[in-house]
Order: structure tokens, then sequence, then C-alpha cells
């Protein structure tokens, strides 16, 4: 086990440069996720850990050991594909004792990990099957079981759930998390899906367009992103962006409320969660509501607030509204993130 | 499609008229080969144009095998074939794993490169191929036609072994590296042995071109041992035009690996002709 | 450690970066070498040379007589009342024979790709003439035609296409329909199969939705099918025309251009002319004119795949 250290790490392809000037530390037996939209540049990143993809520029150490130039095999790490790439001519367990067997050791001596690691993901019966004979969620396991055996210093995941269902992949991620916590190795995981990324990292990195947005434990990337990017990409539904007025006297809503908050501010942002919905007569909004979504645990409600726009509030169990209905909004002022007209987040209000 | 609409009996019918119209055509030809290989020399010119033979023979099999020098000429073929369509599969698999699995400078012109060879005049090149072959003394040998062959065989096999790496997976092969095999490790291990259905298809398109080659063949040899099936039996048919029954025998004989390895490479004929672009 | 690592740092990145460049840059050349030698020195370097004997006098019957000589050949050629026919005769040869190779070959995929009993069976039996060896095609079919052995000049007499049952190849007037259609028996798999590939890459769902909009069977076939294979079908048929215009075996074998020249089409002058006179210089001076038509109509085909790619 090692950790990373990524110094100003580039990515071309002919001209077009795809990751720009990346640096990142990865701790030893630290579980990081990288999200971003599609095409930013995560499986790039990760296959340049690899060793897949040649380094453009910058340097790459693992352990402290510099492996720009290593080739895969000499990197020690294992990668669990999102097609899983098993070897189709291959048995499972051979396919999982198949890194032992291009070093040289004996069957006998290969039998032992693999028979551990079919036991921990409960593929025992399956080690004589083929891929072709195993359903989505069995060639997964093999494929980690294929990473696991191999003791490496780390682990490379590029979106390994997202060919499975909804069921499974609750189930999966729950079988890396355990995974993870029992073994403890360093753990690089490429992901489009935000709940996989915030209950399973330690750190998520939030790319966009080939650039580090914003590194952060989950919780430190819900309340204090660092860009307006960030805040729209973690938390689900989206961020409310409302447009802000400076005057003489401060800040406006587009309908007029006055706020407190430094000057420069160009956007306010709330999260759907710090809506409050009141009665029309309480609220700093008045709005109308255009559709209810009603998720049992929780009610989406999208509005149209006068003078400010669509809006969306998320409320906790049930409300009694229908389509049309009027109703007030109030902002919690300390869940308020305030952007400057770059982007950046600004400190909060009060 | 249209699994709800009845279809008319009249076209139905008419379908499988035009199929046993398709079919017909497709093997009159081959069966009257047959037919006259296997009619009596004697009643050649009494039944040649029956639909039946009404005496059937194998003599004129036995002629041509046992007294003839057509079995030289098919071992010189086979010789010729195999190891033209060895040697292409070989080559043309290495140049379709580049072609498949890497992008690099000049790409493209040689991709371009190759396929001028499919488009100009094979016939162009048959005069200065006779010199160059002559100055180095290989005329009548059968090594200067296996050399030929290949060269004119890499283009088309290189694609084809092109579309059959494609057909596997990057990953699979970047997975044996992760695992530990350097490039050729993983290209002897794990993609090898997904691709031999591949390199078998390679072999007997090969395999069929060669065996068929006549034009070359006739400029490039005319010694009588070293003659190739198609060449010796056209020598033979100026010679001797008036043995139907034999020469229709050596026919179906010539007919006989190319059927073979017809039935083997069936299944790849589509990927076949449409990688080939404009092999025939 | 991390230290001295440090201190060794500027001089070792040049030689990796060397190393790293070989692996990329040189390496795909490396299995690419053996196949590129040997298209040079078997293909490209002899295209050159044949290129310009086109310019010289070789003959091997006179071999004194050796020598550049200019555009001699290709006076004599403009001259030569055989190569004018040759030409006429390659483009009927071509026209003919890809005319009705597509139209049989498309009649063949539309019908193989409608489930019938016996399938499979069929498509291995109709396919078949595709792996017989061309001159063994040649022979058969010479011998087809031939009175005292085939029926085929009998059928034709007793259908009346005929007045007696003759040889068509000793007809210079009907010669040349005898190789045309043998080839076109050679080809129809060629295009069965490469239109049928196609064919089936249409997605069932668009037939599924014409079907829903109330299309015929003849409807989804003209606004379905052919605007879908089209560009398709102008392309394999615009390669598959050079293929036949270069293809001289079937022509050489059934009739050697005769008889009185009315089967003679460019590739089998330019044959004959190199194997039985042994005048590689004038031989080659036919192949340039027929290189340099075949490059007219491929330029051609580049200005019209142009256009049906846009589309
Ligand atoms: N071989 C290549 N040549 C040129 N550009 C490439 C190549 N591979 C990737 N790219 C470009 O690099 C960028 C990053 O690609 P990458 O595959 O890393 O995205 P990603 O973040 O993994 O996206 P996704 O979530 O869709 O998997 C993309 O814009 C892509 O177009
Ligand atoms: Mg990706």
């Amino acid at each position: 086990m090692a950790g990373m250290e990524m110094r100003a790490l580039r990515k071309s392809y002919g001209g077009l440069e795809v990751l720009h000037d990346i640096d990142l530390t990865i701790d030893d037996g630290e579980f990081v996720v990288l999200v971003g939209p599609s095409g930013c540049g995560k499986s790039t990143l990760l296959r340049m850990i690899a060793g897949l993809e040649p380094i453009t520029g910058g340097e790459f150490r693992i352990g402290g050991r510099r492996m720009n130039e290593v080739p895969p095999r000499d990197r020690d790490i294992a990668m669990v594909f999102q097609s899983y790439a098993l070897y189709p001519h291959m048995s499972v367990g051979r396919n999982m004792g198949f890194s032992m067997e291009i070093r040289r050791r004996p069957a006998a001596e290969r039998a032992g990990p693999v028979a551990a690691a079919a036991r921990t993901l409960g593929l025992d019966r399956l080690l004589e099957r083929f891929p072709k004979a195993l359903s989505g969620g069995q060639r997964q396991r093999v494929a980690m079981g294929r990473a696991i055996v191999r003791d490496p210093q780390a682990f490379l995941f590029d979106e390994p759930l997202s060919n499975l269902d909804a069921a499974l992949r609750v189930e999966m991620r729950l079988e890396i998390a355990r995974l993870h916590q029992r073994l403890g190795t360093t753990t690089v995981y490429v992901t489009h899906d935000q709940v996989e990324a915030m209950t399973l990292a330690d750190r998520i990195v939030v790319m966009n367009g080939g650039v580090i947005q914003q590194v952060g434990n989950p919780l430190e990337l819900y309340d204090r992103p660092a860009n307006r990017f960030v805040a729209q990409f973690i938390g689900s539904p989206t961020m409310n962006l409302l447009d802000l007025v400076a005057d003489a006297d401060g800040l406006r809503l587009g309908n007029g409320v006055r706020l407190l908050g430094p000057a420069p501010a160009a956007q306010l942002g709330i999260r759907p969660e710090h809506l409050a919905v009141v009665a029309p007569a309480d609220g700093e909004i008045t709005a109308q509501a255009l559709v209810i979504e009603r998720l049992g645990s929780d009610t989406n409600v999208f509005t149209e607030a006068e003078g400010i726009g669509p809006l969306l509030a998320r409320v906790h169990g049930n409300v009694d509204l229908r389509p049309g209905d009027r109703l007030g909004l109030r902002l919690i002022r300390e869940r308020i993130h305030l952007f400057d007209a770059a982007g950046r987040r600004l400190p909060p209000m009060h | 499609m249209a699994a709800l609409r009845r279809t008319p009996p009249a076209l139905v019918a008419g379908k499988y008229a035009a199929i046993a119209a398709y079919v017909a055509f497709a093997l009159f030809p081959l069966y009257w080969l047959l037919k006259i290989a296997l009619t009596p020399d004697t009643l050649i010119f009494s039944d040649g144009t029956a639909l039946w033979p009404s005496e059937l023979t194998l003599d004129n099999f036995r002629t041509v095998i046992f007294q003839s020098d057509f079995m030289a000429y098919f071992r010189n073929s086979v010789t010729v074939s195999l190891s033209t369509a060895a040697a292409t599969t070989l080559i043309a698999a290495a140049a379709g794993y580049a072609f498949s699995r890497f992008t690099f400078r000049g790409k493209r012109w040689v991709v371009a490169l190759m396929l001028l060879t499919q488009m100009f005049p094979l016939l162009m090149i048959i005069a200065p191929i006779y010199k160059l072959v002559a100055a180095i003394g290989l005329l009548n040998s059968l090594t200067s036609l296996i050399v030929v062959y290949t060269a004119f065989n890499i283009p088309f096999a290189t694609f084809l072994m092109q579309s059959f790496f494609d057909g596997i997976p990057r990953d699979l092969e970047e997975a044996a590296m992760i695992d530990g095999c350097t490039r050729l490790q993983a290209l002897r291990v794990v993609i090898l042995p997904l691709t031999l259905p591949g390199l078998g298809a390679t072999l007997g398109f090969v395999f069929t071109a060669a065996w068929s080659e006549l034009l070359f063949a006739l400029m490039l040899i005319n010694s009588n041992d070293a003659m190739t099936f198609p060449v010796g039996l056209l020598t033979f048919v100026s010679k001797f035009s008036v043995d139907w029954g034999q020469m229709m025998a050596a026919g179906v004989l010539a007919l006989v690996p190319s059927c073979l390895f017809f039935l083997f490479i069936q299944r790849y004929l589509v990927q076949g002709l449409t990688s080939g672009a404009v092999k025939g | 450690m991390s230290a001295t690592q440090e201190e060794r740092a500027p001089g070792m990145p040049r030689a990796r970066l060397a190393r790293a460049w070989l692996r990329y840059a040189v390496e795909p050349y490396l299995y690419l070498s053996p196949a590129l030698l040997l298209i040079c020195f078997v293909m490209l370097i002899p295209l050159a040379i044949g290129i310009s004997y086109a310019f010289q006098s070789i003959n091997l019957l006179r071999p004194f007589d050796a020598g550049f000589i200019g555009l001699e050949n290709f006076e004599a050629l403009a001259g030569d009342g055989r190569f004018w026919t040759a030409l006429t005769n390659t483009f009927w040869w071509t026209f003919g024979s890809v005319t009705l190779q597509f139209l049989l070959g498309l009649g063949l995929a539309l019908l193989l790709s409608t489930r019938f009993h016996g399938k499979r069976l069929v498509q291995a039996l109709v396919f078949l003439p595709w792996a017989v060896p061309t001159f063994l095609t040649a022979l058969t079919w010479s011998w087809l035609f031939n009175p005292v052995i085939g029926p085929l000049p009998h059928w034709a007499a007793a259908v009346g296409l005929l007045s007696e049952p003759y040889n068509i190849l000793a007809n210079p007037d009907t010669a040349l329909w005898g190789p045309v259609l043998a080839n076109v028996w050679y080809g129809v798999p060629f295009f069965a199969i490469t239109l049928l590939a196609a064919l089936q890459s249409i997605p069932s769902e668009l037939y599924e939705a014409a079907e829903i909009d109330g299309a015929s069977p003849w409807q989804c076939f003209t606004k379905i099918t052919l605007p879908f294979l089209g560009p398709m079908i102008a392309i394999t048929v615009m390669l598959r025309a050079i293929w036949i215009a270069n293809f001289a075996d079937l022509i050489f074998v059934m009739t050697g251009g005769g008889p009185a020249n009315s089967t003679q089409i460019l590739a089998t002058y330019v044959f004959t002319t190199a194997f039985r006179k042994l005048d590689f210089g004038y031989a080659s001076a036919i192949a340039v004119a027929l290189l340099g038509v075949l490059m007219v109509y491929a330029v051609i085909l580049l200005v019209v795949r142009e256009k049906l790619v846009r589309v």
C-alpha cells in the first residue's frame, strides 16, 4: 500500500490538451472518488495512474517512486474496468489467478488467494464457470476478485457499477465500502453517480474540463462548494441559483427583497432542501406551484417565483399543495451560498 | 417484420421459385462439370448434352490421378497456397494489430498506400516482376510465386485481421497488462486465443485466392515440374482439347480444396468481403 | 532516499523520454515493417519500373533494341485499332457485368433477408460460386457454351435465341456475352453478401415504425431500404467496377481476346502482349493507359462519394 502524488500532471492528444496541471495528493489507504461531467477527463486521469496512457507532462509518484515511464505491470496496481474485461476464454478461477500465473507462481500457491477472494465475494461455486455463463453482478464480482487477489498497492475503479441495475448497484456499493474498510487499500474510483461518490469517498475530487474544481470530503463539498460549478454538480436535486442586483444600499433579490452581504456577490445559491415552504403571506418570496413530485419521504415543489423565475423547493414528508396553488418561500439564512460574477464562492452573509 | 400481415400464397410460391432458380443457377455449372467427369469417354458424344449420364465411371479420375502429372500440379498448388496463406496471415496479423491498437504518425499514409495497392491494375507489374524474378534466377520456382502472392494478399488480409482485432475489446489487453503482462505476453495469452477464428478465416481467404491465381503463375512458371494446378490444367486443355472427361475430372479435383476452405470460411464471408472492400 | 532521487531526476527523464518515445512511435512500425517491405518490393517498386517501361522499348524477342524511346509506345497506341476496340470492350464488359451482378445480387440479398425453410443450406449453396477458382469458372463456362458437350447452345436454339446450336464464343457478335455470363455467375455472391450485410444493418425498428404508419412492403423498400443502402450501394458498385475492369482471367481463358479481337479488353490486351509477344514496353504502355482511364474514373468516384457522404 502506498500514497500517490500528482504534480502538474498534463495530458494532450495531438495538440489538444485534455488535462491541465493536475495537482493531487492521495494518502495511503485513502478512498478518493473522481467525479465530473462526461468528457472531463476522469478516465484519462485514471488510465494515466494505471500506466495505460503515456503522461504528457508533470510528475506522478506512487509511494514516493516516480512512475511516469514505468509500465503498468510494474506499478503494482489493480484495476476494475467498466466493461469488467474478463478474459472470455478462461474460467472464473483462472481469471482471478491470472496475475499470479503471469508471474509464474505455481498452481498450488495460486489456489489459496483465489479461494479466499472467492469466499469473500461469494463466488466459491462459480470458479469453474466461464464469464459468458455469469450474470452481470457475478461478472462484476469476478472483476473485483481479480483485483483483490493481487493485494496491490492501489485499486483503480472506472465506473464499475454503471452496467448494473439499481438494486445490484446499491448492494455492490456496500460491498466495495466493506472491502475498503477491511483491506484499507488506497483506492481511486471514477463515477458519474453522486450517491456513490458521497457514500464511498473519504475525499471527492470534482473535475470539469480537465481541471480540478475542488477536493474535499463529501460534507465539505456539500456545505462549502468552492464555486458555482461544484455547487450545482454536488447535491440532488440541483441547487437553485438566483441573480442578485446591487444598488447603493446593498443587495436585492429580483423581487426586491433585501439581503445583507458582501457587495461583489452576483448570484445566490440555495439548495431546494433549504427553501422553507410557508403560507403565501409569510414568505419572502411568493410563488405559484407548477408541478408537485411526491417521493414519499420527500416532496419536490417546482414553482414559478414572482420577479425571480423557476425555483425548486424540497420539503420533508408531504405537503398539502396542488398545481396552481400560491405559496410563500423563505430562504434559510445560514444555508445561503454567495458567488461572485466569475462564479467563485464568497464568504457567507452575517 | 410483417409478422401479422398475411402474404398471398402466390407471392410465397413466387419467392420459393426464385430461390430455386438462384440455387439452380449457382449449382448447374458445377453439376455439369461433375457429370461429364463421370461419363465414360465412349458415351460423351452420344450423351454429351443429355441432362443425366446413362452410365457412370470413375475412369477419368483414375487416369487423371495415376497417369498424368496432375497430382504433381496439385502438390505444387497446395505447397504454394498453404505457404502463401501461412506467411500472409502471420504478416497481416502483425500489421492488422498495429492498425487496430495504435494511433501513430503516418498511419493515414500507410492505410492509403495499402488501399492504393488494391486499386491499380495488378497486370501493370507483371512485366517488371518477370524481369526481377528472372534477374535473381527464380523463374520456375515456387518460392517466387509464394513471395509474389503473399505481397498481393497482404493489404486485404491486413484489413481483415484489423477488423477481427477491432472486435476484441482493448480493455482485455489493458487488464492483462495491469495483471502483469508485457504487451507481447498479453498478445500471446489473451489476444491470440480470442483471435484464432479470425486467423483461420484469413488463412482460408488467402488460400482460396492463391489457389485460383492464374496469370502470374503462367508468366513465371513454364517448366512442367513447377506448374501449379491452373497452369497445368490450362496447358493440358490447349494440348489435348478433346479429352473432355479427363479435363473435367481434373477440374473437379481443383474444386475440392476450394470447397473445403469455403465451408470453413463461410461464416466470415461478410466480414471478409466488406473489410477488403474491393477484393473479389 | 527521496533526496537522492531528487538529485538524479534532471538526467533521468531524457533517457526515459527517449524510451517512451520509442515505445509509442516506433513499436507500430515494428509490426508493420514486414508487410510494408513486401508491398514496397513486390508491388510499389515494380509499379514504378512498370511505368518506366512504357517509355522504353523492351521486347524479350528483340533484346538488342532496348532503350528509352520517349512517347513512341503511346503514339503507336493511338494508331492501334485493337487498342480502341479494347477500350470500348472494357466499357461494355465492365458495365454489363456490374449491372447484371448488381441486379441479381440485390434480388438474392432481398430473398435471403426474408425467412424461409432451409435458409442456411440455400445460403451456402448460392454463395458457392464465389469460392470456385476463376480459371475453373472460365473453363466450365466455355465447356457449357460448347455445343459438343454443353447444353446451353441447344437450349438457346430451342427457345429461339440462336438460329442453330453453335458456340457463341466463336462468333464475334456474341462472344463477349460468354465471359460476361461467367462473370455474373461468379460475382453475384459478392454483391449478395455485401448487400445482405448492409440490409441487416438497417434497424428493424424502422420497418416496424413504417408498418405502424401503414406503409406497404413496396413502400418500405423504396422509402427505407433504398435510401439507407444508397450510399453504400454506390460505393460498392463503383469500387467493384474498377476490380472488374482489371479482371482478365475469365476472358483470357475463355476466348483469349478473340475471335477477331471481339472480346479483347485492356487488361487482357496487356497480358497477351506481355505473355505471348513478350513486348513489355508496349504492354506497359497499354497498362498505363488503363491506369489513366481508371484514375479518371476514380476522380469521378471521389466526387460522387463526397456528395453522397454529405447527404
Ligand atoms: N484517444 C483520444 N484521442 C483524442 N481525444 C481523446 C482520446 N481519448 C479521450 N479523449 C478526449 O479526452 C477527454 C477526456 O476523456 P475521458 O474519457 O477521460 O472522459 P471521462 O471524464 O472519463 O468521460 P465519461 O464520464 O464519459 O467516461 C474527452 O474530451 C475525450 O474526447
Ligand atoms: Mg470515462
